[in-house]
């Protein structure tokens, strides 16, 4: 028989807010454990919470960037559950009235299109970390995550397979990033995701039970649980038995999913409105203001670099898939710099230290004005592009100024016709048996000669300079 | 007993400004007052030493001229379910017990800012669950008026270190009546505001949707001074109301001529013990002769309000009350097993009878499959009782009621009996259902010589309109200035 894999996701996407939700503690990811919390994020007695307006908005925006209907009148509600990481025992979210609902993305498996409808997009706050030492075999709160503010986004089950679920993953973290409401961050847990799976006979139309999958922490390891699990299913229904509904963790050591618990355990979380916050309302006005806030996604502005710039297809869409390229693209070109050029030294050099150095383009220290300084330099004849190829190595790391680095280590070209046809002089003097080789016929001898001029010349002259020296010198 | 202490909280305030009193000297009458009224066990923890201190201090800047308020300088005591930084809160629960809160509520902010001289935490109903002061952890609280009975609850504590003149004015909390009940027990008189109009923040909840703090005083005079102070909106409670604060002492004239009373016949039924509702009604008759019109209606609500209290209070209860586990501060049960005995544990040591009841019934109303049955409709019900008071204010402009069927019961009484007591909550429950202002004065005795309390409610932000009647009430009579001590003494 052969089996339909059907998968709807629940994305919770920490927002990048300065402040957490309910108070006014830092949102920063790392911190020694417990610097970044306040007694309202503890939840100690008698504290209340206070709405972050950014957290509205920064939700909203990513609403109405999924399609979807954004809710007039908004609730918060509490979700009960005893656990050390949820200081108050409850999590503040939104169940009765969701932010916003019923949206759609459409995604790009090959040449095929396909819409992934969304259920509903809701606000929370996240919880803290429980650490445990092994060494004094005990465990500790770190409340730093306490009221950072979330997103949830749950998908309708419209997935087929893998590869859908990563093409939407990735429509959804650019969105996001061009939106500027999240920096998605799997590494990081500012993007966490749950995998709801289920398989049945092709053709069916029925939803069969499902399980739900944690513990997700790359799209690696999202496509190797969604694979694992279809087969787990598919061999359990072929031997006769059941699939079970309950939650799994996925252990990305041992590459397969483990039982956590079924749904008859499931906890009732006796959900009830937030008695602490009183109902939100989001006026017409408000939300035409975050609507003509809304950027230009990606597959605009890849037409529009391709239109505009004249970069062929290939440089438009890599440019354009991180917001972070595209801003640092963007920054670039705006000061100046040829756009092919930044393209290329993007595309090049760039995603070759990114890759080399294991970093994400937003973490890069380099800086657009950098960048453009160094093209600069190379339109200004004052390097040539093998040493600012070196350059840009150098400085990439912490940001050094293009222009010093070039002062400092002396690589400014030598654009001195005279001394370059002395340093030609030297060498031939130095190597009569090379220009004998080049007069009996040899022409490989030219680039041999030129490299000994270059290499006198610290690598700095002007090569095409070089070039027309020796050869003028080996015709004349 | 020394003289001072029968001053109002405002008499004094104009005593340590014009330099006849210095807040030091108040500040020691009281504290003797207290040591004295040991037996009370109104307060649960004493800040003596720190209350000399500040006083002292307050002293100085009230001579330099630096603090004007009228209640500069006055000694207060607050209720322990109200933070304040660095001094013991414990919900007069043994689950909290050691907290001292790292911060204050912000009416404690505004009190401090206008001069005011803490004295202490008062006792109460563990979590404010409770109409009598017993089942608090430090044991019950006795009526000044007759040390057998209890002085009401939850702010009993408050209701009795006023009545026997330990300090001028207190701050009380009121989810369902825990100020006006035992104002009403104790004799003295107590205002809840409108739900909104004083910040929460820093007032440990019981249910959220219902709690509002507010002052226990001699008279309607010192509770319009203290409200002046503290209400307002704050930036750290979301449920706070942007309104303007302050004017209300400055508007006590007394003239009611031509407000319109109404007498809700409902509340003047069955269950109402006939020496409350005669006193009660006569209050009536001594606005009528200010001025004021009578106007009688029924309000047809009140075998619903009890029941939809209770839920309401109870789910948001047992939601709030969760954060008490033993991990982070309070009581720790000592030799769990693990994570679930610990909380298990620590819970069944730390909650008294009263409270894990509340905390069952919550949990249960809240429950998947009865959520709809019970919290959701409750819900519902309290719509129909906020529509019903709108109906009412659309007659009349206050209404006056009793604030319980009976006066002061004796110590044991209650609690073998929890739904009878639950019940005797009718007449102030609706006002908190429905976020009004209620106020309850003396007005008069029984034939055991235990105090009355008559309720006015007002409607939305209608603290103006309910302090003045009281005060026009007061103009006219003295049961607001008899006091238990005196009593005693002669």
């Amino acid at each position: 028989m052969t089996w339909e894999t059907v998968i709807g996701l629940e994305t919770h996407v920490e927002l990048a807010t300065k402040t957490k939700i309910f108070c006014s503690c830092t949102t920063e990811f790392g911190g020694a454990p417990n610097t970044h919390c306040c007694p309202v994020c503890t939840g100690m007695p008698g504290t209340l919470p206070v709405v972050n307006k950014k957290v509205v908005e920064f939700a909203a925006k990513a609403g109405l960037a999924l399609n979807c209907e954004i809710t007039r009148y908004n609730k918060f509600d509490r979700k009960n559950y005893f656990y050390p990481d949820l200081p108050k025992a409850y999590q503040v979210s939104q169940l009765y009235l969701p932010i916003a609902r019923n949206g759609r993305v459409s995604i790009q498996t090959g040449t095929e299109e396909k819409d992934i409808r969304i259920h509903e997009l809701h606000m929370e706050e996240d919880a803290g970390k429980l650490v445990h030492d092994p060494w004094i075999d005990q465990t500790k709160c770190d409340y730093n995550r306490c009221g950072v503010p979330l997103i949830e986004i749950v998908t309708e089950p419209d997935f087929r397979s893998a590869d859908e679920v990563i093409a939407y993953l990735e429509k959804l973290k650019s969105t996001l990033e061009y939106l500027g409401v999240s920096d998605c961050k799997m590494q990081e847990g500012s993007l966490r995701c749950d995998v709801n799976l289920s398989v049945r006979p092709a053709g069916s139309a029925e939803l069969a039970t499902r399980t739900e999958m944690k513990n997700l922490n790359s799209f690696k390891a999202i496509s190797r649980a969604i694979a694992y699990e279809t087969r787990r299913q598919i061999e359990l229904i072929e031997e006769g038995k059941r699939v079970i509904q309950e939650t799994r963790r996925w252990d990305d050591n041992k590459d397969a999913t483990f039982s956590m618990r079924s749904k008859e355990n499931a906890q009732d979380y006796r959900y009830f409105p937030e008695p602490d916050i009183p109902p939100l309302e989001l006026s017409e006005e408000y939300l035409d203001r975050l609507r003509s806030e809304q950027p230009e996604m990606a597959q605009a502005r890849k037409a529009r670099y391709q239109q505009q710039y004249g970069l062929p297809e290939y440089d438009a869409d890599i440019l354009t898939s991180q917001k972070a390229l595209v801003d640092f693209f963007e920054e670039t070109v705006a000061l100046g710099a040829p756009a092919k050029e930044v393209s290329n030294w993007m595309l090049g050099d760039m995603m070759r230290r990114l890759k080399d150095e294991e970093l994400e383009p937003k973490d890069m220290k380099l800086t657009p004005a950098n960048l453009a300084k160094l093209i600069r330099m190379i339109a200004d004849g004052r390097i040539n592009r093998n040493t600012a190829a070196k350059v840009f190595r150098a400085i990439f790391p912490d940001n050094a100024d293009a222009e010093e680095y070039v002062k400092a280590h002396g690589l400014e070209q030598v654009n001195d016709a005279g001394l370059v046809a002395q340093v030609v002089e030297q060498v031939f003097a130095a190597n009569t048996s090379a220009v004998a080789d080049f007069k009996a016929g040899n022409q490989k001898v030219m680039g041999f000669l030129v490299g000994q001029v270059m290499k006198e010349l610290k690598g700095k002259a002007d090569p095409k300079a070089v070039n027309q020296a020796v050869r003028e010198k080996l015709g004349g | 007993m020394k003289e001072i202490l029968n001053l109002t909280a405002l008499q004094l305030g104009a005593a340590i400004r014009k330099g006849e009193v210095s807040p030091v000297e108040a500040t020691r009458a009281a504290l003797e007052q207290i040591e004295a009224r040991k037996a009370d066990n109104a307060f649960t923890a004493l800040t003596a030493e720190t209350a000399l201190r500040r006083a002292k201090a307050v002293g100085k800047k009230i001579a330099a001229g630096e603090l004007t308020a009228p209640l500069a300088g006055v000694p207060l005591s607050i209720k322990d379910n109200i933070c304040t930084k660095g001094v013991s809160t414990t919900c007069a629960s043994k689950i909290l017990t050691g907290f001292e809160p790292p911060y204050d509520a912000t009416l404690v902010e505004k009190l401090d800012a206008l001069g005011a001289v803490p004295l202490g935490k008062l006792n109460m109903d563990e979590f404010a669950m409770g109409s009598t002061t017993e089942t608090s952890f430090y044991g019950p609280t006795h009526n000044p008026w007759d040390a057998g009975r209890v002085p009401g609850g939850s702010s009993g504590g408050a209701a009795a270190a006023v009545a026997a003149r330990s300090c001028w004015y207190a701050i009380g909390s009121d989810t369902g009546g825990s100020i006006r009940q035992p104002a009403a027990y104790c004799g003295v008189t107590g205002i809840k505001p409108t739900y909104g109009t004083v910040s929460r923040y820093g007032l440990i909840a019981y249910a959220s949707s219902l709690d509002q703090m507010g002052p226990l005083a001699r008279d309607a005079a010192d509770c319009a001074a203290v409200l002046d102070a503290v209400m307002g909106k704050d930036p750290r409670d979301g449920t706070s109301l942007d309104v303007p604060a302050g004017g209300l002492l400055a508007g006590l004239t007394g003239d009611v001529r031509g407000m319109k009373i109404g007498i809700p016949a409902d509340c003047f039924g069955d269950g109402l013990d006939p020496e409350v509702m005669k006193s009660v009604l006569a209050v009536a008759d001594v606005l009528k002769a200010r001025g004021a019109e009578l106007v009688e209606f029924t309000f047809p609500v009140m075998e619903y309000v009890v029941p939809t209290y209770y839920i309401i209070a109870a789910a948001e209860a047992s939601s709030n009350l969760s954060r008490f586990d033993g991990v982070k501060y309070g009581w720790r049960a000592e030799g769990y097993e693990d994570l679930t005995d610990l909380y298990s544990k620590t819970r069944t040591e730390g909650f008294g009878a009263e409270v894990k009841r509340r905390i069952l019934l919550g949990t249960f109303v809240l429950s998947s499959g009865y959520y709809d049955a019970y919290y959701k409709k409750a819900l519902q019900v309290k719509g129909l009782i906020k529509q019903a008071f709108d109906d009412a204010f659309g007659k009349c402009d206050l209404m006056l009621t009793p604030v319980a069927p009976t006066t002061a019961p004796k110590i044991g009484e209650s609690l073998s009996d929890p739904l009878q007591m639950y019940l005797s909550d009718i007449y102030t429950v609706s006002v908190n259902l429905a976020g009004l202002p209620g106020l309850s004065m003396p007005c008069g005795f029984d034939s055991k010589g235990m105090p009355i309390g008559a309720q006015l409610i007002g409607p939305a932000l209608g603290e103006a309109k309910v302090l003045n009647a009281a005060h026009a009430f007061q103009l006219d009579t003295d049961y607001h200035k008899q006091s238990p001590v005196e009593k005693e003494a002669r």
